[in-house]
């Protein structure tokens, strides 16, 4: 592999990293605030794009308004989904909230599969398709768009968390539940709000990445589990750690289908991502043994 | 007395509810679903090994169905490929696959909750891509077909009629094995680390220990089951094991309420009656009732349909022996 070659593979690995970055950030947003794993968090993803395709180019709104609006639907949806499937099942055991959340992903993508049928889809370009020559590599000016706006949500999702009542209460809820309620958080309300936040987030990465990836009522099942992967790279700890996560997670895949050795051809992609989750579980085990014990 | 009554009632309800089984698949009575109930024998197998596993353990497996891939293809490639005699085929799929479960057993167990769901989900979608990649054994995303029926001696399982009674021994064996292990010391110690894990290991039992076997046991019946399904169709294809597969398990497990081994075939059935049959009439709908439909048995019934129309049948029981001895 040449340098150029590795730098080709770092940049898409980074792009994709930056996808399963945003959907790591919404298992660590609701997991640090609720304890609870929202396997439906990928069909906010897909949501995202489906939506923004819908707008931008069934509807023929302008790009801007469509995406936007795509995202203020799933995160409508989020809440939706938090008021009627996860308030209501209160003192739930962990798998109740496991099935529950499965559940409301099949709902939704069953709704997607009916409404969009299953073909692939590709939303406008936001800017260009014309890729930029960067040292030896090239980049696509959508994979900039995702890259950016990853680090965007980043920053800004700092910001609200550190300097505003509602992004401090979060904070709160998720270091001490009982604490922060003894202070008059309202931690229904905090459950709310993060599941809002993090369909939202979903939403964006889906609007960003589909222009590249392309995008269809299913792509929710593989892009929720690799944004699992990046969330527990990051250890559900913070925001920072899942990006992190999510960024080392694209790289790895993206350098090891570059490596391309013996019987592991680009089929077995998805199979690096699993084998990493196994791994990470596995050898940090012990803490969170010891974190599920706590909290 | 009443005691007496209560246990001539259970025998009489064990022989009818036997007889209606034999009965099913004569085409007088409701021999058009024999299909339906070899599946609902099928599905039943795996959920037990699942009640036991959730139920006794407090964990959840969202990987079921990789075991329950193993042993088809198992018994797909060495009954066809390799022409192994089927029965062997099968009993090398269930040791294979036990042991499988037993080497990755022990670093899992290590987790719990929702990352032991994620590490068995991890695992679940690992198998299903190996199915479908590993195309010069397994025949890849088309599946492989032409598999050998059972036979015993001469006798050739090759009519649905047959087979209905094959699942159904084994299915039911599985189940009465299930029992004497819950009433076994293994079960008492399996309840014990349910309650609490650190009072269990305080008294002496290795919970680790009791949660891996349960999990070997409940891989082997997965594995029994796919064998069998293989048999049946004599066609197997990755699309049997996917993700939403191991998902149908642990809902049939929990709408048959993970506290008793018979209502692994109580999940079973509705599941497999509501998935099979009624929401066949919504067409493409179905899979979002389904998914409504789970969401609504978790709210409202966590601890599932069985226990709860056991509980409202005990106390209308108690209602009527109540005004009964009232003279």
């Amino acid at each position: 592999m040449s340098a150029d070659q590795f730098l080709q593979y770092l940049i898409s690995g980074l792009t994709m990293g930056s996808i399963y970055a945003l959907v790591g950030l919404g298992f660590t947003i609701i997991y640090a605030v609720t304890r609870i794993i929202n396997f439906a968090q990928g069909e906010f993803v897909m949501l995202g794009g489906m939506l923004s395709f819908t707008l931008a180019v069934s509807a023929g709104l302008p790009l801007a308004p469509a995406i936007i609006l795509s995202v203020l639907i799933a995160a409508v949806i989020g809440a939706i989904m938090y008021l009627f499937a996860i308030r209501p099942a209160r003192n739930a055991s962990v798998v109740s909230l496991i099935i529950i959340t499965i559940g409301v992903a099949i709902f939704i993508r069953g709704i997607a599969g009916v409404g969009w049928g299953v073909d692939f889809v590709r939303p406008p370009y936001w800017t260009g398709s014309e890729s930029i020559r960067f040292f030896g590599a090239y980049i696509h000016p959508q994979a900039l768009w995702i890259i950016g706006t990853t680090l965007a949500v980043k920053v800004l999702l700092h910001f609200f968390l550190s300097y505003t009542m509602v992004g401090k209460a979060l904070k709160a809820c998720a270091i001490n539940p009982r604490a922060a309620g003894l202070v008059g958080i309202n931690a229904k309300t905090m459950a709310l709000i993060a599941f809002v936040l993090a369909a939202a987030i979903g939403g964006i990465g889906g609007a960003v990445m589909a222009p590249l990836t392309l995008t269809s009522y299913n792509v929710g099942v593989m892009l929720g589990l690799k944004g699992f992967v990046a969330a527990s790279i990051g250890g559900f700890k913070s925001p920072i750690a899942a990006v992190i996560g999510g960024f080392t997670l694209g790289i790895i895949e993206s350098l090891s289908v570059g490596l391309d050795w013996g019987p592991f051809t680009s089929a077995y992609k998805d199979v690096i991502a699993l084998v990493v989750l196994l791994l990470i579980l596995l050898l940090w085990s012990g803490r969170l043994a010891e974190e599920e014990r706590a909290g | 007395m009443l005691a007496m009554v209560k246990s001539h009632w259970t025998l009489l309800a064990t022989a009818a509810l036997l007889l209606f089984l034999i009965l099913i698949p004569f085409d007088w009575f409701l021999g058009q679903y024999t299909t339906l109930m070899i599946f609902i024998g099928i599905s039943a197998i795996v959920t037990v090994g699942l009640c036991l596993l959730m139920g006794y353990t407090g964990q959840v497996s969202l990987g079921q169905a990789a075991f329950y891939g193993l042993g088809a293809y198992f018994s797909a490639v060495l009954s066809k490929t390799y022409s192994v005699n089927p029965w062997l085929a099968m009993l090398i799929a269930a040791a294979a696959t036990g042991f499988f479960a037993y080497v990755i057993g022990f670093p899992i167990f290590r987790l719990r909750g929702n990352y032991l769901a994620m590490a068995t989900l991890g695992l679940g979608l690992i198998m299903w891509i190996l199915f479908r990649q590993l195309s010069q054994i397994t025949g890849g995303p088309d599946g492989m077909s032409g598999i050998p029926y059972l036979s015993i001696g001469g006798f050739v399982f090759d009519t649905s009629f047959k087979r209905y009674f094959l699942v159904w021994f084994f299915c039911l064996a599985t189940l009465f094995m299930s029992q004497n292990i819950v009433r076994s010391r293994s079960g008492r110690a399996l309840r014990a680390i349910h309650g609490s894990e650190a009072a269990a290991e305080s008294i002496g039992i290795n919970a680790t220990h009791f949660k891996v076997k349960i999990f070997v046991l409940s891989a082997v019946y997965a594995s029994l089951a796919g064998s069998l399904l293989a048999h049946h169709l004599r066609f197997v294809s990755p699309q049997s094991f996917d993700f939403l597969a191991s998902v149908r398990f642990v809902v049939m497990a929990v709408i048959g309420g993970l506290a008793s081994v018979w209502g692994a075939i109580f999940g079973a059935g509705t599941t497999r009656i509501l998935s099979d049959e009624l929401l066949l009439g919504f067409g493409e709908w179905d899979v979002v009732i389904y998914g409504a439909i789970l969401v609504v048995v978790m709210i409202f019934m966590p601890e599932g349909l069985f226990v709860k129309l056991k509980e409202l049948l005990d106390r209308w029981r108690q209602r009527y022996t109540q005004r009964e001895t009232e003279p």
